[in-house]
């Protein structure tokens, strides 16, 4: 069965972009608004995700050759790391830091040691989320 | 952090390096990366050493804080007794480390990174174990201590004796070590702390304590598991699958005195309580007998050896108790007698591990130049490998308690110790007091037995090469460097035996024995007293039944190889399987709704009980004080519950989906309508995602079929939801209640005072997850990312129809 989905991968191609920048924002919203890194990485899931079911999966792949194993390592690793990295300055395990610092063009900048903490959940939740789904529907059985 | 958490860390930090040095440098054996830093460590350690007699130093005691709400904290302290160990481990670490890479040679199949990294894993969690404060910290190490010994005894792990020698050491000091956590649980219980310098203090309290027995039972059996106590000792033997140097460092020189450390330890606690004294010295007397009896028999080299470790362990562990006697007095009164079987332990300890170690070694030589390790096998040795010989003359003297070496000193105080017990006029000692000195004094005579039946066997004798699988000669000499220099140190402690009793024992005897005075003087002549006459009787007897020893070695006792404990743990390892599979049958039918059924009856069992225990239901809701529902608010609760009672009457998948997510998205909704915008686009993503997978997964899955079933299960399922809603709305009420009558302040109220000052953050939600409660958050994710990998095992290395697991 060979259908042309032109209007599914026209409208796909602009929808997933928005999606996609729509999580970066909400991710980076969580500090002061709803958001964050889960939700944030949920979102970006479901922008992949909507590219892997307009698009052949084989196809998303050859563009775009994440190995979501490796994400959900790294995601882990990183959260370990800002864990322990407060252990380095005499501070119990997963003491957050933060302070306000003045960089050039954004002035006063909140910046804070849970950011890399969010990143960690993102990438996690983004892998789990993917690695799940792609091994079930590539699963040929 | 200070340079003493980086010594204990510093291990496991080289460790991450050794599968890309191992990969790099190919040519280059990965043992010399690894020799520069137990070296270093001990030449750093080897500074608190004290110089003269009085000069021990203070005791040194680093924080970092772990966990500290709970009390948990990476305390290293530094005081006589795990300097000490500290030093044996570095030490003799660094000795194995040189002598493993003559003997684990750079062969291309050789898993050398493996093998460096649990060397080095087990290193840093031995350092770990004896220079922590913790309990808790201390039983993480302890952990990891059996993990790493049980993966370098299964470092041949195609050889199914590693497998099963490394399972049964897992299993039996795993074990001890739960109990001695509980122990340790038990000990927080007592004191309030986890500290043990902060038990010490309070060892008048935890004397008194109705729960002393257990607690003291619990941390021993722990200690026990470790040492190879009778009658835990049955993995050592099987433990010797290892690679020597690996045999010679975890199984003689350290991790089996972790045990005897623990117990060290904590002498100042329970020391002078009749329990410990008790269960301490005659456990390790009956260890002490029983391993050197059973050492007799064996055939294999490294089977007498580990034989005799456990003995020797024994005697450590019995001079541990019997010393221990000493506390139940005023330090100024007679209780100074009994600190000489104290001092013999320490002194004991130092020296098994120089000639222990260096006797693993040149049994490693033996192996590794003749192919086999059966004493029918060998003999005639001394002429082909003279150094060899000349190593294992000296440890074996010593261990045999010959003079001039180490042991003859020790063994000789051993005595002493035992004989002074006779006279102890405590915990019913007056009627028991005779069978230390009669044990210790039988199991000599066969630690002498097997010491010549080690020598003779192997060195005298006729050469017989046809039975050998290589030719037999001289080891190269960068395998014996680490045996002669543990062996010149049994030489040198021999003759000089004073140079450690102020360096070492003295500052370890003021850990274990605290305020006592001692006299570490040591000296060879000790006059013509009963202790001498001991020794010429264990000499001659010794000799006589190793010339008899044709006749001896014909009984069933001698034949018999294997310890009789081993089928007591095989026996039980099989019923555990047998048993496991009884219960599993019953439990895993394989059917989800089977599973649900057990999960949730059994939770409203334990909350119906509990809540019934602590009488807390109560319906005495003050109207006032319920909020009115908006109207919007009950129509979609309405909703919700219409939409999911019709999903039982759907029987068609995709419908189930839908109306499934329909009531997925009411719950955002009642989010929203409740302002928590977080959790309602948390719900709707959720939601969004789980209709994709749930479709997908139904993509391979049969149409639904009508269920059918017997009206017994209908009825039983139709009760089993129906408590589960009344709890449910029981405890809704309950709690509603509660919290009129109690007025507790609700714990929002800390989050939206504090979340901007302490995290700089303004998203409540977020901050709770991200900074207040990152702990919980990563460990979920760390869940997340466990499932994630259990789909992609389950699918991707399925096995394909027909076999089975």
């Amino acid at each position: 069965m060979k259908t042309n989905y032109l209007m599914l991968h026209t409208i796909t191609r602009i929808v997933a972009l928005i999606i996609l920048s729509f999580s970066v924002y909400l991710f980076f919203a969580g500090h002061y608004t709803p958001g964050g890194g889960f939700i944030g990485g949920l979102m970006f899931a479901c922008g992949l995700l909507l590219l892997y079911l307009s698009f052949d999966l084989n196809k998303i792949q050859t563009v775009l050759p994440i190995d979501f194993e490796k994400v959900i390592a790294i995601g882990l690793l990183i959260g370990l790391g800002t864990g322990l990295n407060s252990m380095l300055f005499g501070d119990p395990f997963f003491t957050m830091y933060f302070d306000y610092f003045n960089i050039w063009p954004f002035g006063e900048v909140a910046l804070t040691t849970t950011t890399p903490f969010a990143v960690a959940i993102f990438l996690v939740v983004v892998g789990v989320a993917l690695l799940t789904i792609l091994t079930i529907a590539g699963d040929e059985a | 952090m200070s340079l003493l958490h980086l010594l204990v860390l510093s291990p496991f930090i080289l460790a991450l390096f050794i599968p890309f040095l191992y990969k790099w440098f190919r040519n280059v054996h990965t043992g010399w990366f690894i020799l520069p830093l137990p070296v270093l460590l001990f030449v750093y350690l080897i500074q608190f050493v004290s110089a003269g007699p009085g000069l021990g130093f203070e005791p040194i005691m680093e924080t970092v804080p772990w966990v500290p709400s709970l009390g948990i904290n990476f305390t290293i302290y530094l005081d006589g007794l795990s300097l000490l160990f500290a030093l044996l481990i570095t030490g003799i670490g660094a000795l194995v480390v040189l002598y493993s890479i003559f003997y684990i040679a750079n062969k291309k199949d050789e898993p050398l990174n493996n093998f460096y990294v649990y060397l080095l894993m087990f290193m840093g969690a031995m350092l770990g174990v004896v220079l922590s404060d913790n309990l808790i910290v201390i039983y993480v190490f302890w952990e990891l201590t059996s993990l790493a010994s049980s993966l370098l005894i299964a470092y041949w792990f195609h050889k199914e004796k590693s497998r099963y020698g490394a399972q049964k050491s897992m299993l039996i000091t795993v074990t001890g070590g739960f109990a001695m956590l509980a122990g340790f649980s038990l000990l927080y219980v007592i004191t309030g702390t986890f500290s043990i310098q902060g038990i010490i203090e309070q060892s008048q309290v935890v004397i008194e304590s109705p729960l002393l027995v257990p607690t003291v039972l619990l941390v021993l059996l722990g200690a026990f598991t470790k040492s190879a106590q009778f009658p835990f000792h049955i993995w050592l033997p099987d433990a010797m699958e290892a690679p020597t140097p690996v045999s010679a460092y975890l199984h003689s020189a350290t991790m089996v005195k972790a045990g005897i450390y623990l117990v060290a330890r904590f002498t100042p606690v329970f020391g002078g309580t009749s329990i410990w004294f008790w269960v301490v010295s005659l456990a390790g007397l009956i260890t002490l007998t029983w391993g050197s009896i059973s050492a007799v028999r064996q055939k294999d080299l490294k089977g007498i050896l580990a034989f005799s470790t456990i003995s020797q362990l024994g005697l450590i562990m019995s001079l541990l108790g019997l010393g221990s006697a000493a506390l139940y007095f005023d330090v100024a009164e007679e209780g100074q007698v009994y600190t000489v079987a104290t001092m013999a332990a320490v002194f004991h300890l130092i020296n098994h591990a120089t000639f222990k170690g260096g006797l693993f070694m040149a049994v490693g030589i033996i192996d590794h130049e003749t192919g086999t390790r059966d004493i029918r096998k060998l003999g005639g040795l001394m002429a082909l490998m003279p150094i060899t010989f000349t190593i294992s003359l000296i440890g074996l003297a010593s261990m045999a308690g010959l003079p001039p070496f180490n042991g003859f000193l020790s063994k000789e105080m051993f005595f002493t110790g035992v004989l002074d017990a006779t006279g102890l006029e405590v915990f019913n000692m007056q009627t028991f007091g005779l069978i230390f000195p009669v044990f210790a004094w039988i199991a000599s005579i066969f630690t002498f037995l097997y010491c010549l039946i080690m020598l003779f066997k192997t060195f005298f004798g006729n050469y017989q090469p046809e039975k050998l699988e290589k030719e037999a000669h001289e080891a190269p000499i960068g395998m014996l460097i680490s045996p002669i220099i543990l062996i010149s140190l049994v030489v040198i402690i021999g003759l000089f035996p004073n140079i450690v009793s102020y360096t070492l024992i003295e500052p370890v005897m003021n850990s274990i024995l605290p305020g006592f005075q001692f006299d570490v003087n040591l000296y060879h002549w000790h006059g013509l007293n009963t202790e001498l006459f001991m020794t010429l009787g264990v000499i001659v007897f010794g000799s006589l039944i190793y010339m008899n020893l044709g006749r001896w070695q014909e009984t069933y006792f001698f034949l018999r190889e294997r310890d009789p404990f081993n089928q007591v743990y095989d026996r039980g390892l099989d019923g555990l399987i047998t048993g496991a599979q009884g219960v599993t049958n019953v439990q895993m039918t394989g059917l989800l709704r089977d599973y649900f059924a057990y999960m949730i009856v059994f939770m409203v069992g334990a909350l119906t009980v509990t809540m019934y225990w602590f009488d807390a239901f109560t319906f005495a809701v003050d109207p006032d004080s319920m909020a009115s529902i908006p109207v919007f608010a009950a129509i979609i609760v309405a909703l919700t519950a219409i939409v999911s009672l019709s999903l039982p009457f759907i029987h068609h998948r995709v419908s189930a989906i839908i109306v499934l997510g329909v009531v997925g998205f009411l719950v955002a909704l009642l989010f929203v309508v409740f302002r928590a915008p977080d959790l309602a686009l948390t719900q709707l993503l959720v939601e969004t995602v789980m209709v994709v997978l749930l479709l997908l997964c139904f993509y391979f899955l049969p149409e639904l079929k009508k269920e059918d079933f017997k009206p017994r299960f209908r009825w039983l399922n139709l009760v089993i939801s129906i408590s589960v809603g009344l709890i449910v709305s029981l405890i809704g009420i309950s709690t509603l209640a509660l919290s009129d009558t109690a007025q507790f302040e609700s714990i929002s109220e800390y989050f939206i005072e504090n979340t901007y000052e302490l995290t700089g953050g303004k998203n409540m939600v977020n901050m709770i997850l991200d900074d207040f409660r990152a702990l919980d958050t990563i460990l979920e994710v760390l869940v997340l990312g466990i499932a994630a990998l259990g789909v992609v095992a389950l699918i991707k290395m399925r096995f394909k129809g027909g076999e089975d697991v």
